[in-house]
């Protein structure tokens, strides 16, 4: 089956300038993610991870390069663009970011309000975001009272609220316990077979990725050293940083031998 | 009734007798209008102040450096002002426009006039304390600038605005007494007209009484309403 490349990044350049010093910090990224599938990024801390997934939506500003996104060039878009144009991203964060001073409920009717969803309209699509993710017993609850992995549930209904086209997941679940951490990859599984939304996982986490990715890339020091199928780059790596995920990802295979636990 | 020729027990005894509360309401709500009226004065300049500081700082929404720099080095410099002399300078601008000088009217601008640079850089602080993730999630979701201020900046900073507040009403609090002693009328004035000038210190004690039983309010208000919304987002 062939399929289409829905985001496709070309030469992306961005550089920080801590204290007069010059950090590159994304050196030419090439990356192309195929429509309806869940691709996973993966590299250690200070790879540039994070600002390749803040790019993307332009949270940060790209030096030089270019991204496409379903057809759209996002680098070239007017800033009142860009702001219609993140309705149909959605974005999951590490720490949530949800607001405390809402409920549930307006957490995740926030961006349909922000996207001027009529307001008939807003009740409905809350109630079966929320039933999707399993909060609808929550809704009238803040954010504060929940427990991590239900954060994380109201973030992702959040995100997905809008019925975006594509998700970026900066460390999802990097925060969370193991247990959550498969329910709430199990949950993104779901969501991407139901709608057919396309997923980039972010993340250090080895297991995340072999558990819900087909394809991914290994990020080392702003490049893309491999990319490709997660079995091959697991059983065969070509890349520094491969490799140790590599071997970590052996070491941890026969500890689960042993004992006969972890994911 | 003074302390140099009377015991601080018959003093104390003086102070609370109703012939000296009878004389002290009307100074009592002189002081209640202008603490209340500074404060809605302060609180609408602090907060817009306030939260044109956060965003134009250079890490804000919209970072503009020179008008950042210009703003807050105005700020420093009313701020660097003693209550007192900003009290005589603004002597001018009262006349101009209430055609008066003195009187507690004139006094509620220099007290504004103080107490807002203050009350901004406080108002500055609070939002600054907000976690960047939240503006990030926002802005990731669509909003504009003008939504993330009004949804997200100001409500999920709202306990810490209300602290900030507190402070500052007491702190206008202190400067009517002091405007008392340039014609504002109110508590300070009774206790530099008796108090002072004349040796009343069972009068003087009556103010002090006064004075902590309203920043005791005050303060407990504040406390009050900022925990009620900790709690009701279940952050405490």
């Amino acid at each position: 089956m062939k399929m289409t490349a829905y985001l496709k990044i070309n030469d992306l350049h961005k550089s920080f300038y801590p204290h007069g010093k010059t950090l590159k910090v994304l050196d030419g990224i090439d990356l192309e993610v195929e429509k309806g599938e869940i691709f996973g990024i993966i590299g250690f801390s200070g790879a540039g991870k994070s600002t390749l997934a803040r790019c993307i939506n332009r949270l940060e500003t790209s030096d030089s390069g270019s991204i496409e996104l379903g057809g759209t060039d996002i680098l070239k878009l007017s800033k009142s663009e860009l702001l219609k144009e993140r309705h149909r991203i959605g974005m999951i964060f590490q720490n949530f970011n949800l607001f405390d001073s809402m409920t549930v409920y307006q957490n995740i009717a926030y961006p349909l309000q922000q996207a001027r969803v009529p307001k008939a309209q807003i009740k409905e699509r809350v109630l079966e975001t929320s039933e999707l993710v399993g909060l609808t017993d929550k809704l009238k609850v803040h954010p504060g009272a929940l427990s991590g992995g239900q954060k994380q549930r109201v973030g992702i209904a959040r995100a997905i609220v809008t019925n975006p086209d594509f998700i970026i997941s900066d460390e999802a679940t990097s925060a969370l316990d193991p247990q959550t951490t498969i329910q709430i990859l199990d949950l993104l599984k779901e969501i991407n077979r139901k709608s057919g939304i396309t997923i980039l996982m972010i993340t250090h986490e080895l297991d995340a990725i072999r558990y819900i990715c087909n394809r991914m890339a290994v990020l080392e020091e702003g490049k893309i050293t491999e990319s490709g199928l997660v079995r091959d780059i697991f059983e065969n790596p070509n890349s520094k940083t491969g490799e140790l995920f590599a071997k970590v990802f052996r070491l941890l295979q026969s500890v689960e031998l042993t004992q006969g636990g972890g994911i | 009734m003074s302390l140099l020729d009377s015991s601080l027990w018959e003093v104390i005894k003086a102070s609370l007798s109703p012939d000296i509360w009878k004389d002290l309401w009307g100074p009592i709500g002189e002081t209640l209008y202008m603490t209340v009226v500074s404060s809605l004065i302060m609180l609408v300049f602090g907060l817009l102040i306030g939260i044109l500081l956060t965003v134009t700082n250079p890490d804000g929404l919209v970072p503009l450096k020179a008008s950042y720099t210009v703003s807050g080095w105005i700020i420093n410099c009313l701020r660097s002002l003693p209550q007192m002399i900003m009290i005589i300078l603004m002597i001018p601008v009262a006349r101009l426009i209430f055609g008066k000088a003195y009187g507690t009217n004139a006094c509620i601008i220099a007290i504004a006039a103080s107490c807002i640079p203050m009350y901004a850089r406080i108002v500055e602080s609070s939002l600054l304390e907000i976690e960047k993730g939240k503006i990030e999630a926002a802005q990731a979701i669509g909003s504009n600038n003008l939504s993330i201020v009004f949804k997200i900046l100001l409500p999920e900073t709202l306990p810490s605005l209300i602290r900030g507040f507190t402070v500052s009403v007491i702190s206008v609090l202190s400067m009517t007494a002091l405007a008392g002693m340039f014609g504002a009328g109110g508590i300070g004035d009774i206790a530099v007209r008796y108090g002072y000038q004349r040796f009343q210190h069972d009068r003087l004690f009556a103010c002090v009484y006064i004075l902590i039983i309203l920043v005791q309010l005050i303060q407990g208000i504040g406390n009050l309403v900022s925990k009620q919304i900790l709690k009701t987002r279940n952050l405490i």
